[in-house]
């Protein structure tokens, strides 16, 4: 773990600097008890950040820069699959037809898998139920939902976030 | 006039939002079983959320409140599906049966126990 210690040194350094920027806009106090403080939560979550094996994710800080083109894909997404749903539960005769489907992740790392279930709970009608070694359980509100799924196009767009 | 345009789209958007508020409630409420009650949970958890903080940050216009409402919009959505995921692998690991279909998982009445 030691031997790979400069690589670590530069993301918790540019994690600080995230940190200290994002902390700086949101005070607009310069008094030093505040950046006081400001410097304390920094150094802190940068602790729990390693204590939580962040660094040993060196994909999170790399896909960062991809992840702006792919929130705009996935905001359409959800804009889609809300007018959708909602339609569902408005109609008087509820035509949903509940799913379970499995799908394999086609990105590779931890990071990748989490960013694809968690962008399919959060587009509404379907949500994960379960992620285990490269395997997600996946429930649909239809059918269609399912078979929407299954043609891939998350899973390639998540696969794609990762790749260098 | 500029003014009138982003307060009319802010007032759209924030109406939709509230909208999607209550298709989610709504929702909740027609849904037979748990498993098809979360999608309408994250109806008004994503939709809702992205509809009300656009129409709040137009009214805040180019100003660090936009900034800082664009950061709470993120870490919401951020969040919001991890505590969803929580919520569901408890139900599955807890034996509830994710292809119950569209039967109600409500207790049936009377059965001793």
């Amino acid at each position: 773990m030691l031997q790979r210690g400069e690589a670590r040194l530069s993301s918790v350094l540019l994690l600080l600097l995230i940190l200290s920027i994002t902390w700086l806009l949101w005070s607009g106090l310069y008094k030093p008890l505040v950046v006081g403080l400001g410097v304390f939560s920094c150094v802190l979550s940068v602790y729990l950040a390693h204590r939580m094996g962040f660094f040993r994710h060196q994909a999170l800080l790399g896909l960062l820069p991809r992840l702006p083109g792919y929130w705009i894909w996935l905001l359409r997404e959800i804009i889609v699959s809300s007018i959708d749903v909602a339609k569902l539960i408005l109609k008087p005769s509820l035509p949903i037809s509940p799913t379970v489907v499995v799908l394999e992740a086609q990105a590779q790392t931890d990071v990748g898998q989490v960013i694809l279930g968690n962008s399919i709970t959060l587009s509404p009608g379907t949500v994960t139920l379960d992620l285990h070694e490269g395997k997600l359980l996946i429930h649909c509100l239809t059918n269609e939902g399912a078979r929407e799924l299954q043609k891939g196009e998350a899973n390639r767009r998540a696969a794609a976030l990762e790749r260098k | 006039m500029i003014d009138i345009a982003l307060d009319i789209l802010s007032w759209i958007l924030l109406s939709l939002g509230g909208a999607c508020v209550l298709i989610g409630g709504i929702g909740g409420l027609r849904l037979p079983n748990f498993y098809t009650r979360i999608h309408a949970a994250s109806l008004t958890d994503t939709m809702a959320t992205i509809l009300i903080f656009v129409g709040m940050m137009l009214q805040a216009g180019l100003t660090l409140a936009t900034l800082k409402l664009f950061a709470i919009m993120l870490f919401l959505l951020l969040t919001g599906p991890t505590a969803t995921y929580a919520l569901a692998n408890a139900a599955l690991l807890s034996g509830l049966k994710p292809d119950a279909g569209t039967a109600s998982d409500k207790p049936k009445e009377n059965t001793p126990e």
